[in-house]
């Protein structure tokens, strides 16, 4: 049923980032995705694509360990998730699961990273407070961490959960729709930092609608649609067959040298005397 | 002045009231600034009707007042959590199912067994008089684990009230954070029960919490400003109570919602303050408030 479309540099030998055998996951009698079996590489940056409802979240939830799986085994990084210490797995949720008018400082939102240590004390110690004001220097939100976190940009949210994703040094870093909520110019910002992230040997994980952004910015991308359609590198995986397969009805990809452009459906076609 | 504030503290039962609306007022303020930033305003209205239900079954039952309102909000709390774990069933109507039944039960008994449903009007409405030192000593107990919980717990408190997903994913268990704050909210609302009555509490819990939002966009001192404005609006309250007249419980609920009214109204004027001089050109409030945040910053260096 699933297809790779070139075979992934993972081995046999050594542990993957992620590993998930044989996993069938649900809500109750509803079955999102059955004896799904994939792999990611360490130090991969990969993309999950897929529509809407399609068990994107779902497959995300699973690796991270908030949705158990009705059968089936996760590993990460060769462990079960049980056993693997906190902190390695840094994870952004999707902008919108969260109210904003809450009463945070964006420094509060990027101390929470260290919230679940033995420190007792509510207020930070000085060495929490300096790794704070260096991921948000190297984020570039350090201007903005004593105000509100209402009175940010959606960029500037999306880097301070990035930043308190990153407080504990993690081997797994998962994003939840990075690309949504924040316009084309965060957008490119946002996956060219996680590029240099991923560039330390961070291994990256995220989903998105943005067809065009994977394209351009991530090296491996995974077609889902209730189960693996296909796996590889952009080039190799963007074609009118796996993408057809993945969202269904007409797909059309312009490539331009290393450039893709991907569309759907047919264009609409103005008269002259439309406004 | 002095002499007119020491007048009723000749009488014990007023500075026994006094004593248990400030505990009982601070307590319901810190505990009211996490209830309205988890969306749970409903829970305080339920959980305090399906104790004044169990204090009424622990009355047939020849149980102590608290212990039958305590077993009773416990359950219900239980049950709540039970219910919501699916999805499928919200908060909000899992608190409606459960406590609406709890309290059902407890008027069925009542009017069952007339006799003795005067007993439980000061459940009902709040009866500062019969103050008694074991009861003082309770909601000093409760005051002090309340203060305390929420001192050690104040991290993962306020990462899961934020965003509960990734605090689950960065290892908090929620779950039992979840489940002990709701016991703490319980026995809040029990230590309170005779002090501002069943149908009084929510006011109790919310109105200072509310201010205090109104007051502060910080986390920890909306929580220090909530625990403050209860315990003034407790004692303030219990004052007025005795110069009007009044039912102790509704002059802290009325003297609450004023505190609230005051609040938005001052933060409305100055809005309004700030808006005027931007549009006519005094001042640029974007900037300023950049410049104050970066500011800010550098200080804290």
């Amino acid at each position: 049923m699933s297809t790779r479309a070139i075979s992934s540099t993972e081995s046999d030998v050594y542990p993957a980032a992620v590993s998930l055998t044989d996993v069938t996951a649900g809500y109750g009698p509803h079955i999102v995705f059955k004896r799904l079996s994939l792999k990611i590489d360490k130090g991969q940056f990969a993309g999950i694509v897929g529509p809407t409802a399609c068990g994107k979240t779902t497959l995300l939830k699973t690796i991270l360990g908030t949705h158990s799986p009705l059968s089936g085994t996760v590993l990460l990084d060769g462990q079960a998730l049980n056993d693997i210490p906190r902190g390695i797995i840094g994870y952004v949720p999707q902008l919108g699961s969260v109210d904003w008018r809450f009463p945070v400082t964006v420094e509060e939102v990027i101390l929470m990273g260290f919230y679940t240590g033995k420190r007792i004390w509510p207020w930070p110690s000085m060495e929490e407070r300096e790794r704070v004001h260096d991921l948000a220097y190297r984020l570039g939100i350090y201007r903005c961490l004593g105000q509100q976190i209402s009175n940010t940009s959606g960029g500037q949210r999306q880097r301070a959960f990035l930043a308190r994703a990153l407080v504990n040094n993690p081997a797994l870093l998962v994003l939840d729709e990075p690309t949504s909520g924040v316009d084309i110019k965060a957008q490119h910002e946002v996956l060219h930092l996680l590029g240099d992230i991923n560039s330390e040997g961070i291994t990256i994980l995220l989903t998105t609608h943005d067809l065009n952004a994977v394209a351009s910015h991530l090296p491996w991308v995974i077609c889902f649609r209730n189960g693996l359609i296909a796996q590889g590198r952009p080039r190799d995986i963007f074609t009118n067959d796996i993408l057809t397969r993945t969202y269904g009805g007409d797909i059309t990809i312009v490539r331009h040298e290393d450039y893709f452009l991907i569309a759907t459906g047919t264009p609409i076609h103005f008269s002259d005397g439309d406004p | 002045m002095i002499e007119f504030l020491l007048e009723p503290l000749e009488y014990e039962f007023f500075w026994h009231g006094l004593l248990a609306t400030l505990m009982v007022g601070a307590s319901c303020g810190l505990i009211g600034a996490l209830v309205i930033l988890r969306g749970m305003s409903y829970v305080g209205h339920g959980l305090s009707h399906a104790a004044f239900g169990g204090a009424v079954v622990g009355f047939i039952l020849n149980l102590n007042f608290y212990a039958g309102a305590g077993a009773m909000g416990l359950l219900a709390v239980l049950l709540i959590n039970r219910i919501t774990r699916s999805g499928t069933i919200k908060l909000d109507a899992a608190i409606g199912i459960v406590t609406n039944a709890m309290f059902a039960l407890g008027v069925a008994i009542i009017s069952q067994v007339r006799a003795f449903s005067q007993s439980f009007e000061a459940a009902l409405f709040g009866n500062i008089l019969g103050i008694t030192e074991g009861d003082l000593l309770l909601i000093g107990f409760v005051s002090l684990s309340t203060l305390t919980m929420m001192f050690l717990m104040y991290r993962p408190l306020l990462f899961s009230t934020f965003d509960q997903e990734a605090a689950r994913v960065f290892g908090i268990r929620t779950a039992s954070v979840q489940l002990i704050f709701s016991l703490l909210l319980t026995l809040t609302i029990i230590a309170s029960m005779n002090i501002v009555g069943v149908t009084m509490i929510a006011a109790t819990l919310i109105t200072p919490a509310a201010t205090a939002r109104l007051m502060t966009d910080c986390f920890s001192r909306m929580l220090i400003y909530a625990w403050i404005i209860g315990g003034i609006t407790g004692v303030a309250g219990m004052y007025l109570s005795y110069i009007f007249n009044t039912a102790s419980g509704a002059t802290i609920v009325l003297f609450g919602a004023s505190l609230y009214c005051l609040s938005w109204l001052t933060n409305f004027l100055h809005d309004r303050y700030v808006l005027q001089n931007h549009l006519d050109g005094k001042s640029d409030f974007v900037q300023t408030t950049q410049h104050q945040s970066v500011e800010r910053n550098e200080a804290g260096l």
